[in-house]
């Protein structure tokens, strides 16, 4: 089987983002971007999927700007076959983006879609369920553990009381939470040979896709900042403070 | 115009979560409709019903929704959807597991986390960690939001009297199972709605060291939790973590220690009240938004505020 892992390129999670002047959004030029965390351990798990002998290819998808082919080089370095960048300079909802991905997923046939769980940026946690609910393809999210027997897959997901397993059949969509794997790094001859692998650009009209929107970004803002408070000299003085000035304990 | 509350419930009871939800959906001002799904559920949709500012409370009562699964839980909000004009979720696992599924079956956008209400059609969210919130209008027939529960103070759980109703089920989906669960049993309160919280990070070394805050929070009422650092060693497992991409906590107080403050832990707590962080490193970027630092060998300073505390 193929499998589909969704790369998405987001200022870099180590990078503090900083809210532009005119408030329209956070200031992304001149910083460094890279593959967004939850992608990079999508992408892992999916060549961990294919090194098993479970399936025959990963193919990288990216949706955004011309530069996002970066980033499917990242995944191409690190293992992935393909790359797909369906290309627009629009910041495009996670409905639209999930849309496009079907437009993929009809083409493509994948028995396996892997996306990370959430992006770092827009914080949003939409994609991969909304992928689901239109393709029809069951959804396996915050994945912790993949185990694959044949067109049966066991996933542990991490809930907010602890772990859950459930069961899915093939085709599916999971989505990758911080502890599934620990990804690879790339390795300097397979950059190289990443940049010979295939990549096809596809421009987002050409998709005949509906990507607008019905919500819009009115302003964003610096949040409130909190203010230093005092570095106190001992426990005792804590315990002091905690009791007769906080007043929370 | 009219909002639907997916209610989240667990051994009979509603979960606080969906509490804070109800306060978000007065707070938009329309009447409020909550669905209770799950299995013999009759009890938890009496409850709905007595929660104030609830006008109606819709009970589906099947095996379907027994473990939450989304596929089945977002086709029997989609088949209630009707003239709902907002449809609320807790941003908990279980909700963010289902509000995109109802947002791409009825083709809207989802509205994810808001903190704040701004108006039926204008709401605040954190992006970025929380480093940036967005002001953001939908122009959708339907607004399908998941609120974070530490922005809204949960409504009593009595003073209503809503009218209950059964609806059908809009059956089980047969590509999924659940399998089974691997829960954590604490008779400490639960980390999102605990009036304290005590985390420990890196710093901790290793997951017995742990007991030293346990024995503290054993004292304050607390619940336990910890940094990513903490949770990817081992230390403890996945529910405890707190931060951008686990669970965003706001207590009355935090007490950090030898957590060292990184972007993403920040932006699961730094709207907790008061805050203190305990570190060796004095130039940890926590003590930045403490309200309390004290800087000192986690290993001395925590034996001796657990002792302190028996004073």
């Amino acid at each position: 089987m193929k499998i589909l892992v969704g790369v998405k390129r987001v200022l870099d999670y180590n990078v503090k983002a900083r809210v532009k002047a005119d408030k329209s959004g956070i200031e992304l030029a001149n910083v460094k971007m890279a593959m967004n965390p939850f992608d990079e351990i999508a992408v892992e798990e999916a060549l961990r999927i294919k090194e098993a002998g479970n399936a025959e290819e990963v193919i990288a998808v990216s949706i955004g700007p011309a530069k996002s082919e970066e980033t499917i080089r990242t995944a191409l370095a690190m293992g992935a076959d393909r790359g797909i960048l369906i290309q627009t300079d629009e910041l495009l909802e996670p409905l639209a983006v999930a849309k496009l991905l079907k437009h993929i997923v009809e083409k493509e046939q994948p028995g396996l879609v892997v996306l990370g769980k959430q992006a770092i940026d827009d914080d949003c946690n939409q994609t991969g369920q909304m992928l689901s609910a239109l393709t029809g393809m069951p959804q396996a999210t915050f994945a912790s553990k993949v185990e694959l027997d044949g067109d049966s897959i066991k996933v542990t997901r991490e809930v907010d009381s602890g772990l859950e397993s459930i069961r899915v059949k093939s085709p599916a969509v999971i989505t990758a939470d911080l502890r599934l794997n620990e990804p690879r790094y790339a390795k300097l001859p397979n950059i190289m040979k990443a940049k010979k692998k295939p990549l096809e650009v596809i421009e987002v009209a050409d998709t005949g896709v509906d990507v607008s929107s019905g919500l819009s970004v009115v302003e964003v803002n610096e949040p409130e900042q909190r203010q230093a408070g005092v570095i106190v000299g001992s426990v005792a003085e804590l315990v002091d403070k905690l009791r007769n000035e906080a007043k929370v304990i | 115009m009219s909002t639907l509350i997916l209610a989240e419930h667990e051994a009979g009871e509603l979960r606080p979560a969906t509490l804070s939800v109800v306060a978000a959906a007065a707070a938009i001002g329309n009447d409020i409709a909550m669905l209770v799904a799950g299995s013999n559920c009759a009890g938890v949709g009496e409850k709905a019903a007595a929660l104030p500012g609830v006008s109606k409370v819709l009970v589906a009562d099947d095996a379907a929704y027994e473990h939450e699964l989304a596929e089945n839980l977002s086709a029997l909000v989609v088949s209630v959807a009707g003239d709902y004009t907002h449809i609320l979720f807790a941003a908990t696992a279980a909700g963010k597991n289902v509000m995109p599924r109802v947002a791409a079956l009825l083709d809207v956008s989802g509205i994810s986390d808001i903190t704040e209400v701004k108006s039926a059609d204008t709401f605040i969210r954190p992006i970025y960690a929380g480093n940036a919130m967005a002001t953001v209008k939908s122009d959708d027939a339907k607004k399908i939001i998941t609120v974070r529960t530490t922005a809204f103070d949960a409504v009593s759980d009595t003073g209503g009297s809503a009218a209950v109703e059964s609806v059908a089920s809009a059956g089980a989906n047969d590509g999924v199972e659940f399998v089974g669960a691997e829960l954590s049993s604490s008779d400490r309160p639960e980390l999102t709605s605990a009036g304290i919280v005590v985390s420990g990070g890196r710093g901790m070394q290793n997951g017995e060291n742990f007991a030293m805050l346990d024995e503290i929070a054993l004292k304050l009422n607390a619940a336990v939790g910890a940094s990513r650092a903490a949770v990817d060693a081992g230390f403890v497992p996945n529910e405890y973590q707190v931060g951008q991409t686990g669970k965003v906590v706001a207590p009355d107080l935090y007490i950090a220690v030898g957590i060292s403050g990184a972007i993403q832990h920040l932006a699961g707590m730094k709207d907790s009240k008061v805050i203190v962080a305990i570190n060796k490193d004095e130039e940890a970027p926590i003590f930045q938004v403490a309200d309390y630092g004290l800087v000192a060998d986690l290993f001395d300073a925590v034996p001796e505020l657990s002792k302190a505390l028996d004073a």
